[in-house]
């Protein structure tokens, strides 16, 4: 990709698809702006260095990017094959991909309960034969949250094989390339930008998740309870808390985002 | 009591709307044959007894709706004092009660209506052979409480701690239906949970009593809002709470008596 950057013209735009964009971004700052008027700054300091902000703080991040390295692991692959091989079930396997971003989290922690639950489908068989029990670990934290971010990063994968230009591919095996050496020196580079924009998204949702959380692996400080978790604990009897732990994780993924997206964008 | 009494004397004075008749219509003066739609925020371990006094009510009274709003007591008093559309508030415990009142008026004193106790559940034939409070200190055992900002969650706690129980948990549950799901469906070993709960479980869980010495009993407050747009629907649902009729309901679903 030597090509850095091409000539543009300014982009020029009705008034009225300017005023319709603001009103779209006005959507998204307002309730920001929300929590910046709640935000108690004075005590904020205070707020943020209790232990229970520390643990949430720690399990969060440790979750997000334990489920976001599973998910590109095994999520790259997926997308490839559901992009690139026609199999029996194809549909199926893509729909079911797609199930958690249509189900309610909450259902999903359930489902996964059912799989993967002391007396589940597969979890029971696991806890007799190895002890391990994923509920109400931070494994089961993982898990949930692999289950509900992993789709993002499968759907921009294999969106970005289909609208790739599959001749750089084959012109690379015409010259003798095996497949491994495709993959890596001509199809990864040329879907970088989505697969980080993927990587980046499955991040972002696996730092929010809730629902899945709470209902697959519970709640309990220093174990399981993650920063979501945190804020609705504390919304009811700790407002302040509860916005002070907005805030910050507010702030931990506008950095997360905005700087890899700069990145990207001025990489591409 | 001064802000909803005159609207309400205003009403009485006016000789279109029978204000003293047995079955008020809408007290908003609405169109005649149009619902009182009366909020009504119940604790979540009211979900049954509730449902069934809704129905026997909203039989004898078709003039007015119920419509429930169930939840943990803390969530339902963080709704209130949010400004939540909130007409009659039936809290698990005094503290939700006392923190709504102590911002928000309410049309006198809450009333309690019911009493209930705290009860072990566990999973159907007691797998891990739980046998007292003793037993929540023990670390190869999954256990769990409702966190502690919930009636069931603070009272279990208090109970274990007067008992000398260093308790060893593995997950405090946002409320008590959340507990009991995850005890029936045998993911945890015991849980501490209302007597009621355990109760409309039924099958899903057995229960291990809390002698009566260590156990504890809460009671339920019952208050309507002053800011209520129906201040004479609101008040016959609680009057019916109150009656034989709505104590037989709660009886029937496990509650004590106040």
């Amino acid at each position: 990709m030597r090509t850095r950057s091409r000539i543009h013209r300014p982009a020029s735009a009705p008034r009225f698809w300017i005023v319709l964009a603001a009103a779209g971004a006005l959507f998204f700052l307002l309730p920001l702006l929300g929590l910046l008027t709640r935000t108690p700054w004075a005590a904020l300091p205070t707020l943020l260095v209790s232990d229970v902000v520390g643990d949430a703080l720690r399990l969060s991040l440790f979750a997000s990017v334990s489920a976001t390295a599973i998910a590109s692991v095994l999520g790259l692959p997926l997308g490839w094959m559901l992009a690139r091989v026609e199999f029996p079930g194809r549909g199926l396997v893509r729909g079911a991909v797609t199930l958690p971003l249509i189900l309610p989290p909450v259902v999903g922690g359930a489902v996964l309960l059912f799989a993967l639950g002391r007396r589940g489908l597969i979890g029971g068989p696991l806890a007799e034969v190895t002890g391990l029990v994923l509920p109400f670990s931070i494994w089961g934290v993982v898990i949930a949250t692999t289950f509900v971010s992993m789709p993002f990063l499968v759907i921009t994968v294999e969106g970005a094989l289909r609208a790739m230009d599959r001749r750089y591919e084959d012109a690379a095996a015409t010259l003798g390339a095996g497949p491994w050496t495709v993959m890596r020196r001509v199809t990864l580079p040329l879907i970088a930008p989505s697969l980080l924009s993927g990587v980046v998204l499955t991040w972002a949702r696996a730092f929010g998740e809730f629902g899945a959380t709470i209902t697959f692996a519970g709640n309990l400080q220093g174990r399981t309870q993650t920063l979501p978790l945190a804020v609705y604990v504390a919304l009811e009897r700790e407002r302040d808390a509860a916005v002070a732990i907005s805030l910050l994780m507010v702030v931990v993924s506008l950095v997360v985002l905005v700087l890899l997206r700069d990145r990207w964008w001025r990489a591409s | 009591m001064s802000s909803s009494f005159l609207p309400r004397l205003a009403l009485c004075l006016s000789p279109l709307v029978a204000c003293c008749a047995d079955e008020p219509a809408d007290d908003d003066g609405g169109a005649p044959g149009s619902k009182a739609e009366v909020v009504v925020s119940a604790a979540a371990s009211l979900t049954d007894a509730f449902a069934e006094i809704q129905a026997v009510f909203e039989a004898s009274h078709p003039d007015i709706e119920i419509i429930l709003n169930l939840a943990g007591s803390a969530t339902l008093s963080a709704q209130i004092l949010e400004g939540a559309p909130v007409d009659v508030f039936a809290s698990a415990d005094a503290a939700n009660m006392e923190l709504v009142a102590s911002t928000e008026e309410l049309m006198g004193e809450p009333r309690l209506f019911a009493g209930n106790a705290l009860k072990i559940v566990v999973p159907p034939r007691n797998p891990a052979a739980v046998r007292g409070l003793g037993d929540f200190a023990r670390e190869d055992l999954l256990l769990g409480l409702c966190r502690r900002e919930v009636p069931c969650g603070r009272l279990a706690r208090e109970v274990l701690a007067r008992e000398g129980v260093s308790v060893s948990i593995d997950t405090a549950e946002p409320d008590v239906r959340a507990l009991l799901t995850k005890v029936a469906s045998g993911e945890l070993d015991a849980a501490i949970t209302y007597a009621t709960d355990a109760f409309a479980a039924g099958e899903d869980v057995d229960a291990v009593d809390i002698p009566a010495e260590e156990n504890v009993v809460t009671r339920y407050p019952i208050a309507v809002l002053a800011r209520t747009r129906h201040p004479t629907s609101a008040r016959t649902f609680v009057d019916f709470v109150l009656s034989p009729r709505g104590e037989e309901i709660l009886e029937r679903n496990g509650f004590l008596a106040p």
